[in-house]
């Protein structure tokens, strides 16, 4: 195959960036999209360019590293698959390709189409977690948790916070990945201690950095784990009840 | 070979079931109030590099965390999908602590040290009540207990799972932990930082050197100790299936400044992964083991036969794992599996357009108890392979090969886990401790969490509260700045390379023709000796040749890459040498001229029960040989039989 492959060039975060069009000869249908991306990069440095900066790990669909907006689309054409799992077979002969970093003010470019994604970390930082101390959990046999919970607990819990939800919404928001961790949380028998004030302390995290939902549902259509929005739903009604059962809470202390 | 060190692992002494518990009386301890004087350097946020630097955090310790990642979460853990081994006996089928360290011991091919082994195992069982109570969403039955499946090597259901995710989850969990002490201030994060040096004055560990890997800055950090959890090195081999950020350089470096280096031959090749289909490919991908349950391998009995796999009748195939281990049949261990495969292939029985695959064929199964059943047991795994191979496996058979994808060695530690390095400490995958000659699956996970929650915070302890109101050295003193100074020349004079050769073109030379070729799942004394050389060549090709283009100081994965490519070829060095001067076949090391009359593993425990740890004399390949004797006390030592 030979495609034409436009790519956003930008050096660093405070410079301009710009695309640029490359010629891509011998294009194995069977390459996976990073493969002709390293394909590339092999011809550019044998030419004394500068090759296109990405990130990448795992290249099975796990780590979350990858990510660019493929001819404007999160991960590109195919549902529920990470850039890094895309193989060539889904383009054709002669396509034009066009590539882009996630753009979302929270989410400032790097280099080329790597973004830095940190803001992510604040919000787990936050409360995303059970405290647990090392060496003072119980049985795990004690807890007994229904089969359906731990399945609804394990469906959020995928996520894999590669920043497609939030590269997907036009208001750059991050409900959709904020929203998997607490419901992975909230909805296990361990989180409940924690419930209300994780889930007000995360939400205002979120907030701090990203824009707001406004039910667009484009971040389900681009998540390569495809995450259900219901999460969100769920995490706005314990929001809402975070606010009060806070306030409470505090009374009591008080 | 009089020059030859040997080195004490510090057991305790005692019966095997009290060691740890007595050591864990024995040992000094730091008083609470006094843990916040002491600086402690975590490099790696793997399973093993997460869960120690949360539990440290949490005991009060100061604590610095580097990765080289964006975020602690994308550690290569993430990737793990099988399982977690521990002897909880919760299905009540005769499991138990020693039974676990009895087939960790033996699955080893008896390279292991017993003690370790067996304190992995006694911890195992507080490593699944953890991570539960972080929230880790393990499998559960109807009854909402606990789920269990069985793994390779193991005759009882020990292996604890979250789906196809284990690794993503109880990574997940222990970098979670450590988010929140990140947010209680006691743990501080140094993300996209490698670790490129580290520094050892008066023969004790002292801190480290790094580059900012978004500014290029180099800078030194102290502390009173220093641990090691960065991963192993199967990226030695180009393909494997590791992350592609996986690498050696944190320990090769410290290999550079003191520490040994210990079984770098014991390197493990997973059977059922997707062969390459190009010269392109960048990376395998594993299939799980447990296919090999219901699928049935074969090869064309004749070489030349290029009909498609449906149109060969049976009595031109091959079952070859069936015909020669009855008893077994296509369940025999990773190494037999492997090492059968790449008979086949080499004797040109391949399959698939590069003739680079033996086939995994479900038709039997799928005949037998239907596709529904088929799709219940593998739906998403033949989902994967149809999405990287375009070929639908419940109609064509698949194609699988061999890949590397775990490394048993690694830095020497003793059963503190402390190297020979006073204060550097290595977990996890870095360290060679507890595997041996070969892992079972579902252990790694396990040793991982093992090291960082369970054992790093008891024995880091011990070595701390010696050293009361000392203070760590000041990042002034001229082995930092010696460090330092000898880092940003290397990064010029790889800036300044101007050659015909991408990093990644040399890269692939060496770990494809060099290293799997010759030093792969087969070797032999002339091979070995041949890479040796080749590898020399490499290395001075690649300090002549390769072509950097990119010149800048901030992100430049050229410039990381070469970095880490040049640890690797120095390695790779190593790796030979290894594996030529252990002359028996062993675990993953399958020397060709010691195997049994019918083609099997052939150890010599007289002359080679011992690990073999290699001290860097100045130059590669001239490392001087250390041997820690193993002693076998409770596990008699025997030859594997899978007939
Ligand atoms: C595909 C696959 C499947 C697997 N499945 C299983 C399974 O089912 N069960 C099982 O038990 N095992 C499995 N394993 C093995 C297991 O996943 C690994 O052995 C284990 O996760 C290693 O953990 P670790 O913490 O030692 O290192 P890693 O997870 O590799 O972490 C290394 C860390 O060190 C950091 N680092 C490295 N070098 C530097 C440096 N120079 N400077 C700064 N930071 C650095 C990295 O950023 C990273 O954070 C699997 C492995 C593979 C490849
Ligand atoms: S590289 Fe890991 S998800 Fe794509």
């Amino acid at each position: 195959m030979r495609i034409t492959l436009k790519v956003w060039r930008q050096d660093g975060p405070t410079s301009p960036g710009a695309f640029e069009t490359y010629d891509v000869p011998g294009v194995s249908p069977d390459m996976s999209f990073l493969e002709m991306l390293d394909v590339v990069n092999d011809r550019l440095t044998l030419d004394g360019k500068r090759p296109i900066v990405f990130e990448h790990d795992c290249r099975e669909g796990i780590c979350g590293s990858c990510g660019m907006m493929i001819n404007g689309v999160p991960h590109g054409p195919e549902k529920g698959t990470a850039t890094c799992q895309l193989h060539m077979r889904k383009f054709h002969d002669g396509d034009q390709i066009v590539v882009e970093p996630w753009r979302a003010a929270a989410f400032p470019v790097i280099r080329d189409v790597a973004v830095d994604r940190s803001a992510f970390d604040r919000i787990i930082e936050a409360g995303g977690y059970i405290s647990t101390p090392t060496g003072a959990a119980p049985d795990a046999n004690l807890t007994l948790i229904p089969k359906p919970v731990a399945d609804a607990a394990m469906d959020a819990a995928a996520c894999i916070g590669c920043g497609a939800c939030v590269a997907a919404c036009p208001n750059s928001a991050a409900q959709l990945f904020t929203s998997a961790k607490l419901a992975h949380l909230n909805l296990l028998p361990q989180g409940q201690a924690e419930r209300w004030a994780r889930t007000e302390a995360m939400v205002e995290t979120m907030e701090e950095f990203f824009g707001s939902c406004t039910n667009h549902g484009e971040c389900r259509e681009a998540c390569p784990k495809e995450i259900s929005i219901d999460f969100i739903a769920m995490m706005n009604r314990d929001y809402v009840k975070s606010k009060r059962k806070n306030r409470k809470l505090l009374s009591q202390i008080r | 070979m009089s020059d030859i060190g040997y080195l004490d692992g510090k057991v305790p002494t005692g019966p095997i079931d009290e060691k740890w518990t007595s050591h864990k009386f024995n040992m000094k301890l730091v008083n609470p109030a006094n843990k916040r004087r002491y600086d402690i350097i975590v490099v790696g946020t793997g399973l093993a590099g997460a869960s120690a630097a949360a539990s440290l955090g949490e005991l009060g310790y100061n604590v610095k965390v580097f990765t080289f990642h964006d975020s602690p979460r994308r550690a290569h853990s993430i990737a793990a999908q099988g399982g977690i081994n521990a002897a909880k006996n919760y299905k009540n089928d005769g499991d138990s602590v020693y039974r676990l360290f009895y087939d960790t011991v033996k699955g080893g091919d008896f390279r292991a040290r017993e003690g370790n082994v067996y304190r992995l195992a006694e911890v195992s069982v507080d490593i699944i009540d953890q991570c539960a109570g972080q929230g880790v969403p393990f499998a559960r039955e109807y009854s909402g207990l606990l789920d269990n499946r069985s793994f390779g090597g193991a005759q009882v259901s020990r292996t604890f799972y979250a789906r196809g995710q284990t690794g993503q989850q109880l990574l997940l969990g222990a970098y979670q932990a450590l988010a929140r002490q990140i947010r209680a201030g006691s743990c501080t994060l140094y993300n996209r930082t490698e670790m490129l040096d580290l520094v050892v004055k008066d023969g004790t560990a002292r801190g480290i050197v790094v580059r900012d890997l978004l500014t290029g800055e180099v800078t030194s950090h102290s502390a009173h100790a220093v641990v090691l959890a960065t991963g192993g090195y199967g990226n030695v081999f180009y393909l494997s299936t590791n992350a592609k950020g996986s690498n050696t350089t944190a320990t090769w470096r410290a290999h550079k400044r003191g520490a040994l280096y210990a079984n770098p031959c014991y390197t493990q090749i997973h059977p059922t992964c997707i062969p390459a289909s190009d010269d392109f490919q960048s990376k395998l991908t594993l299939m799980s083991e447990s296919l090999r349950n219901d699928g049935r391998i074969w090869v064309p009995k004749n070489p030349a036969d290029t009909r498609s796999p449906d149109q060969i009748p049976e009595a031109d195939r091959d079952y070859y794992l069936e015909r020669r281990y009855p008893a077994f049949g296509n369940l025999v261990p990773r190494d037999v599996a492997s090492r059968n495969a790449k008979t086949q292939i080499d004797e040109g029985r391949g399959v698939g357009p590069m003739k680079n695959g033996v086939y995994l064929d479900f038709g039997d199964a799928i005949n037998r108890v239907g596709p529904q059943v088929i799709k219940e047991r593998y739906d998403n795994l033949f989902e994967m392979y149809e999405r990287i191979t375009d070929e639908d496996p419940y109609k064509v058979p698949m194609r699988i090969y061999p890949a590397v994808h775990y490394t048993m060695g690694g830095l020497w530690v003793d059963y503190n886990l402390m190297s020979n390095i006073p204060g550097l400490y290595v977990l996890g995958e870095a360290n060679f401790s507890d595997h041996g000659a070969n892992r079972l699956g579902a252990s790694a996970l396990m040793q991982g969490l093992a090291d960082g929650y369970f054992v790093l915070p008891y024995t880091i302890g011990d070595y701390l509260a010696g050293m009361l109101g000392e203070k760590p050295l000041d990042t002034s003193d001229p082995a930092f700045k010696q460090s330092e100074a000898e880092i940003s020349d290397q990064v010029k004079r790889l800036l300044s390379s101007r050659g015909k050769q991408t990093v990644d073109q040399l890269y692939r030379k060496m770990g494809v023709d060099v290293v799997w070729a010759k030093c792969g799942m087969a070797r032999n004394a002339a091979g070995l000796e041949q890479a040796i050389s080749d590898i020399r060549a490499i290395r001075d090709e690649f300090w002549s040749d390769i072509n950097i283009t990119d010149q800048s100081q901030t992100m430049n994965q050229s410039l990381e890459k070469a970095m880490r490519v040049s640890d690797f070829i120095d390695l790779a060095e190593l790796m030979c040498k290894d594996a030529l001067h252990r002359e028996e076949s062993c675990g993953g090391h399958f020397r060709e001229e010691y195997q049994t009359p019918d083609g099997e593993a052939l150890r010599n425990d007289d002359q080679f029960a011992y690990v073999g740890a290699w001290q860097w004399t100045g130059e590669s390949g001239q490392q001087k040989l250390h041997k820690e004797e193993l002693a076998f006390e409770n596990v008699k030592l025997a030859q594997r039989s899978y007939k």
